[in-house]
């Protein structure tokens, strides 16, 4: 593989996941209870995509460490 | 609904991690097969998430949410019955012929095994196919913006006139998939539609789950909506007593055998991401991997139908054919629901059935779905994922269109002989003059509404007939080019006919059928279409099995490698199930009957 595509998928999950926390957070709690089913989706939702993000960043460190550094494509 | 600075920013995220990913593959991009076959590098599970993204456009996710709301969790019938036996059928059998002949497409795979004129045809009509199919599907993601509303705070701030939001995003969408195209070649578009996969999910899945959790669970969509909406095989017995309107044999035969193969396992939009894995096993595995995260995805793009339908109206449960639409538009004066009625955009009236009652604009299902319950962040996110799908689905398509105008029509018939980087330049222009031809389409999609039934029309009546050249070219060896070639002619002659003389259930002669004569009446489009394409496969099959017999096969060692009785057979590889190819098939089908017996 030319480069792992896991770690641009982390990276953006990571930040998404972070920036949608975020705005949870600092949200008003009654949109969320008008809007989302009485729950707060952003803070929810945004804790899963930045999870997901951090595992896919720990799965392309671990594939890194695993092969070595290989010459062109593997 | 208005977007924040927040959604502002998880949009511009996402188009700078998409462009990103186009510059880095660039990187590597020297030869014809790293531009349009990825260096023919790429590791199963990436092509195969690759497969789903690419079928997974703007179009494919907004038209099955509609379907979900109009005829319930039938829909998974598409998946279930109409894309993993195909998927299996693809990974186990006939992968080695278009891997192991080192056809760089599939019309070149047809060249090798038949003739020239068979390639030209396949070709010619699969480039023009592409271009309509990105052109409609670009025009249906601006409208879907221009209706959704949620840039016009935005563009009314800097003085421009509502109608260029639609321009904006036509133009915006397709400059950025020609940016990574262009750079970064397939391998580009492959490992963005990994990222647009996992985008796609993560927008749509809390859809469903916030969804769920206010009807009330499965459980309440049951109780909502009856069991015609929530059992897949209610009333399959006979095509007037589901919402289908097909019975259990048009269906099977006719979607889950001739439609479904014929695109599953022809279609080189999909095929090309088989073709880009890194080995044998690996591109057999890719279609395989493919079918076991695709049976799941009707949770994802066919449940918030079924949700948007449940809050719009609550339709009598005693699961005959009663039409949701009237409880609806009796509801809707009161409570608008989720699903509006369906306007005449020239009159501003409701439009009305055959009837008399108004009809609901199904299309906005889903994404007024998203609109009620996703706030300020996840709105970034759901429009993200709208955008992604999109993006991996007109990327396959602008993928495919490069590879085969440049193979299989500028150095056929153009120019045959010139160094590779030629050809590799042809393909990015290829790719530049595609998008801007799909731009034009996507225009004179918006000048006329039907275009996008006239595209399905053709397409049913050339693609129903191609499964069974693939077939008999693949697994008998007798068959020649003639006899595959008149069989195509035949069978999409045959379908055209079927179509001329057969009409559905309450709709006018025309672009829906019988304008030759009304001989016989389905209940449903969906039953003309289907049996269309079982008269069509039937045609082409009988012809060129006929024409085959009375012409010469080509001499058996022209054949090695590409027909089954004369390539040495692959040894399953050992190791884990997974990565198995045969077993890993068994393990899928099994998985499909599993769901269709819990949802039966």
């Amino acid at each position: 593989m030319l480069f792992d595509v896991r770690l641009p998928i982390g990276l953006l999950f990571l930040g998404i996941g972070v920036l949608v926390t975020g705005a949870g957070l600092m949200g008003d709690p009654a949109v969320f209870r008008a809007h989302s089913a009485g729950l707060n989706i952003d803070v929810a939702w945004g804790l899963v995509m930045g999870g997901f993000g951090v595992i896919m960043l720990l799965l392309a460190g671990l594939a890194k460490r695993k092969a070595p550094p290989a010459d062109g494509e593997s | 609904m208005q977007l924040g600075a927040v959604d502002w920013g998880i949009i511009a995220l996402y188009l700078l991690f998409v462009l990103g990913i186009g510059i880095v593959a660039s990187r590597r991009n020297k030869s014809g097969t790293d531009f349009f076959l990825a260096g023919r590098a790429i590791p199963a599970w990436v092509a195969g998430l690759a497969f789903i993204s690419a079928n997974l456009g703007a179009q494919e996710v907004i038209g099955m949410g509609a379907s979900g709301a109009k005829y319930g969790i039938s829909t998974a019938h598409f998946y279930w019955i109409g894309a993993i036996p195909a998927m299996v059928f693809i990974g186990v059998f006939m992968m080695p012929f278009y891997y192991g002949s080192k056809a760089r497409s599939v019309p070149e795979y047809l060249r090798m095994r038949f003739d020239e004129k068979t390639r030209a045809l396949n070709a010619t009509i699969f480039a023009f196919m592409t271009i309509l199919n990105s052109g409609i599907s670009m025009y249906a993601l601006a409208k879907l913006i221009q209706t959704l509303h949620v840039f016009d705070i935005p563009f009314e701030r800097m003085g421009l006139p509502e109608s260029w939001i639609f321009h904006a995003a036509i133009g915006a969408s397709a400059l950025v998939v020609l940016v990574y195209i262009y750079m970064g070649g397939l391998r580009g578009a492959i490992y963005n539609e990994v990222l647009q996969f996992f985008l796609i999910v993560a927008g749509f899945a809390p859809l469903v789950w916030l969804g769920l959790k206010q009807v009330g669970g499965w459980h309440g969509l049951e109780t909502t909506l009856g069991p015609s909406y929530t059992q897949a095989w209610h009333g399959m017995a006979h095509a007037s007593t589901n919402r289908l309107g097909v019975d259990w044999f048009g269906l099977s035969m006719g979607l889950g055998f001739v439609l479904s193969f014929g695109y599953w396992c022809t279609d080189f939009l999909v095929v090309q991401r088989a073709m880009a894995a890194d080995s044998m096993t690996a591109a057999r595995r890719t279609p395989l991997i493919a079918a076991g995260v695709k049976m799941f995805i009707p949770f994802i793009v066919i449940l918030p139908g079924l949700i948007a339908i449940a809050l719009t109206s609550a339709p009598d449960k005693t699961g005959a054919l009663s039409h949701p639409v009237a409880v609806a538009g009796a509801i809707q004066q009161h409570d608008p629901g989720v699903i509006p009625i369906k306007i005449d955009s020239a009159t501003g009236k409701p439009m009305l059935d055959a009837r008399g009652r108004p009809q609901l604009d199904y299309d906005l299902a889903t994404p007024n779905l998203l609109l009620r319950y996703f706030p300020t962040g996840m709105l970034g996110v759901g429009l993200t994922a709208l955008l992604a799908s999109f993006m991996s689905g007109m990327a396959g398509n602008v993928t495919a269109f490069n590879t085969v105008f440049t193979y299989d029509i500028y150095q056929a018939y153009i120019r045959r002989k010139a160094d590779d980087a030629h050809y590799v330049l042809v393909g990015r222009l290829a790719t530049f003059f595609g998008i801007a031809a799909s731009v034009a389409a996507a225009y004179l999609a918006s000048q006329f509404n039907n275009i996008n039934d006239f595209l399905q029309l053709i397409m049913a009546f050339v693609n129903a007939p191609v499964f069974a050249t693939f077939l008999l070219g693949m697994f008998w060896k007798r068959t020649t080019g003639h006899g595959a070639f008149t069989g195509l002619a035949a069978g999409t002659l045959t379908a055209a006919i079927h179509h001329g003389l057969t009409l559905p259930l309450d709709d006018i002669v025309g672009l829906k059928g019988g304008w030759i004569a009304v001989t016989h009446t389905y209940p449903s489009e969906m039953a003309q279409n289907f049996w269309t394409a079982i008269w069509a496969w039937s045609a082409c099959f009988l012809v060129t099995i006929a024409v085959s017999l009375v012409t010469r096969p080509r001499p058996e060692e022209a054949l090695a490698g590409l027909t089954y009785s004369l390539t040495p057979k692959t040894s399953e590889a050992h190791g884990a199930w997974y990565g198995r190819p045969v077993l890993l098939g068994v393990v899928m089908i099994a998985a499909v009957i599993v769901l269709n017996l819990i949802f039966r």
